[in-house]
């Protein structure tokens, strides 16, 4: 076969859609700051609304509600952080609680974001999850109480794809008088979000998931809701983010979200059917391995699989120089010590989570590509086995022995 | 715009890993002097390393392997195997994690752990082939030297930081909780680390 050049990373981040791509370029002449008044002014305030009114249409939310930040990363630090104002009262009139409850599979930026919380005081509640990634309801309802403030939940894992039920989290959050935040990174574009049927008071977006440019993100800060900002000092954005605003950026972000509505009718199901061709055609090819995450509820794009025996570095250099791009959950490409923090959560030994490969589909995804991979893959795995100290067919290891 | 960047290695790396040499073929190591293995699974390094002796010479005619590791173990492993074939036992005890790294054209700071092991499994095979042949004398353990009583931290605990990161007493102390109760081994711990510093990153 061929060599093909095959991008299976996009939970990571994707390329620009041609539209985006020419709305930018368009835009790049627009120079104007949105908050001057004159001519120059008007046309990129004008273009910035505009874009808010994308964003805010394609989730369910009016303009007020939308807050354009940095990342998704910035989104859900300020989600965190201003938890902190809310409870030492320079929110005027609130008195939030003095706990928060997040789960062992977010992004680094919300457990981080959380361990520094509670350096500061809050104390903070990590749910569990089950093996296939999901939180535990039943932990969430003794948790919720009349200590918790802010409950921050994902829609949609990276490195798993599992999803949970956010509507049904919700309410039960509402109910015990906390407020709820998910972060619907990976979910917004792929799966239906309406924040209103979702019923959360924050919900983070990012626009590199979906085929927009990088550096500009959205939070939806529900009407009514507390709030204070994490960058300060300037009246942008009502206010709520400080710092002219990243009009290109912004554009980029508004026709990204208008070709996903236009794109996402009929993708899923597509993405569903190449998933299940490469899973099968994994688990024909190759023996010893175990898949992670939900097998239903799951994001369509996504399939993680464990080699046993194998290290992930080396299958995704392998991959590379087969000219196709995956991400790992091995300790070793990540340059901490530790494999995927998702893994262990779900109850994956640490020998498999070194040995995770996450192939993340997108649009541009192809039958043929998802061929090429399983054309190339069973002949590097069995090729890093040949080499490995850990794997012989079977199952036992050399160093058991 | 730049292209496409390298490797975050060297050419004699990836071509070591793209194309590793000596790999053992099979399980049997029956038909070797000495069979030495180290690292373990769950930290997501392992690596077995076998020789044949020239037993008159006491020089190794053979090297062979397996490693269940990333790019560079995989990589380290293999210019090691081919490193050490007509060096005398005493001489190959002696490579250390550095040569290795230079022969590979330099490692990235953290990636240096992955071709420690390497070494170490080439001298438990050494340590092996001194053992079977009755030549207990020779074995040369690396015995580990507590340093922080309190807490109970070896000088190997102390490498090992080094190899993950650790370059102040202050990220020593983060990582290994070493003098953290009655701070006596500090000045004892600060001459390993800059010595494991110098050993391992030339610094």
């Amino acid at each position: 076969m061929e060599e093909m050049k095959v991008y299976f990373d996009n939970n990571a981040t994707t390329p620009l859609h041609p539209e985006v791509k020419k709305e930018m370029i368009a835009a790049m002449e627009m120079f104007g700051n949105p908050s001057s008044m004159h001519s120059y002014g008007r046309e990129a305030r004008a273009n910035v609304e505009n874009a808010r009114r994308m964003v805010a249409d394609f989730i369910g939310a009016t303009e007020k509600e939308i807050v354009f930040v940095g990342s998704g990363s910035e989104a859900n630090n300020t989600v965190l952080s201003l938890f902190i104002c809310g409870a030492s009262q320079c929110i005027p009139g609130s008195k939030m609680r003095s706990s928060i409850i997040t789960t062992k599979i977010e992004h680094p930026c919300v457990l981080e974001t959380s361990e520094c919380l509670a350096h500061r005081g809050v104390r903070v509640k990590y749910l569990d999850v089950d093996q296939y990634g999901k939180v535990d309801l039943d932990q969430l309802s003794g948790m919720l109480g009349d200590d918790v403030g802010l409950v921050s939940i994902m829609m949609a894992n990276n490195e798993i794809g599992t999803l949970q039920d956010i509507e049904t989290i919700a309410k039960m959050v509402h109910e015990s008088g906390a407020l709820m935040h998910t972060d619907a990174v990976q979910a917004v574009g792929k799966v239906p979000v309406d924040v209103r049927k979702l019923g959360v008071d924050f919900l983070t977006i990012s626009a590199h998931k979906i085929y927009g440019p990088k550096g500009i993100g959205a939070l939806f800060v529900k009407k009514g809701v507390p709030y204070c900002p994490l960058i300060r000092g300037g009246h942008q954005e009502l206010g709520r983010r400080a710092g002219t605003e990243n009009t290109l950026g912004i554009l980029g972000l508004g026709k990204a979200v208008e070709m996903r509505a236009l794109e996402m009718p009929g993708e899923e199901e597509r993405l569903l059917e190449l998933k299940h061709i490469l899973r099968n055609g994994i688990a024909a090819s190759i023996d010893d391995i175990h898949f992670n995450g939900h097998p239903t509820d799951s994001l369509a794009s996504t399939l993680n699989v464990s080699f046993t025996g194998v290290e992930g570095e080396a299958i995704l250099l392998y991959l590379d120089i087969e000219g196709i791009a995956v991400s790992t959950g091995s300790a070793c490409a990540s340059g901490s010590l530790d494999p995927s923090h998702v893994l262990l959560a779900t109850g994956v030994d640490a020998e498999l989570a070194h040995g995770s490969i996450r192939f993340s589909m997108g649009r541009e995804s192809s039958r043929q590509e998802v061929d090429y991979l399983l054309n190339v893959l069973p002949g590097i795995i069995e090729r890093i086995r040949n080499m490995s100290t850990a794997y012989i067919k079977g199952g036992l290891h050399a160093a058991s022995r | 715009m730049l292209q496409a960047g390298e490797w975050a290695y060297s050419e004699t790396l990836k071509e070591h890993f793209m194309n590793p040499k000596n790999i053992l073929q099979g399980e049997n190591t029956d038909e070797f002097d000495g069979v030495g293995m180290e690292g373990n699974l769950q930290c997501g390094d392992q690596m077995m390393v076998v020789i044949k002796v020239d037993k008159e010479k006491e020089v190794i005619t053979d090297c062979q392997w397996k490693t269940y590791g990333c790019a560079s173990a995989i990589a380290s492993t293999s210019i090691l195997s081919e490193m050490v074939k007509g060096r005398t036992l005493d001489q190959a005890f002696h490579i250390s994690p550095k040569e290795v790294a230079q022969a590979l054209g330099g490692l990235p700071d953290h990636k240096i752990h992955c071709s420690v092991l390497g070494d170490k499994a080439l001298r438990a095979a050494i340590n092996n082939y001194y053992t079977r042949n009755g030549r207990e004398d020779k074995v040369k353990q690396e015995e580990a030297k507590v340093i922080c009583q309190c807490m109970s931290i070896t000088d190997h605990d102390i490498e090992d930081a080094v190899l993950e990161g650790a370059r102040t007493y202050f990220e020593l102390q983060e990582r290994t909780k070493l003098g953290t109760v009655c701070g006596q081994c500090k000045d004892e711990a600060e001459v390993l680390l800059e010595k494991f510093k110098h050993i391992h990153f030339g610094v």
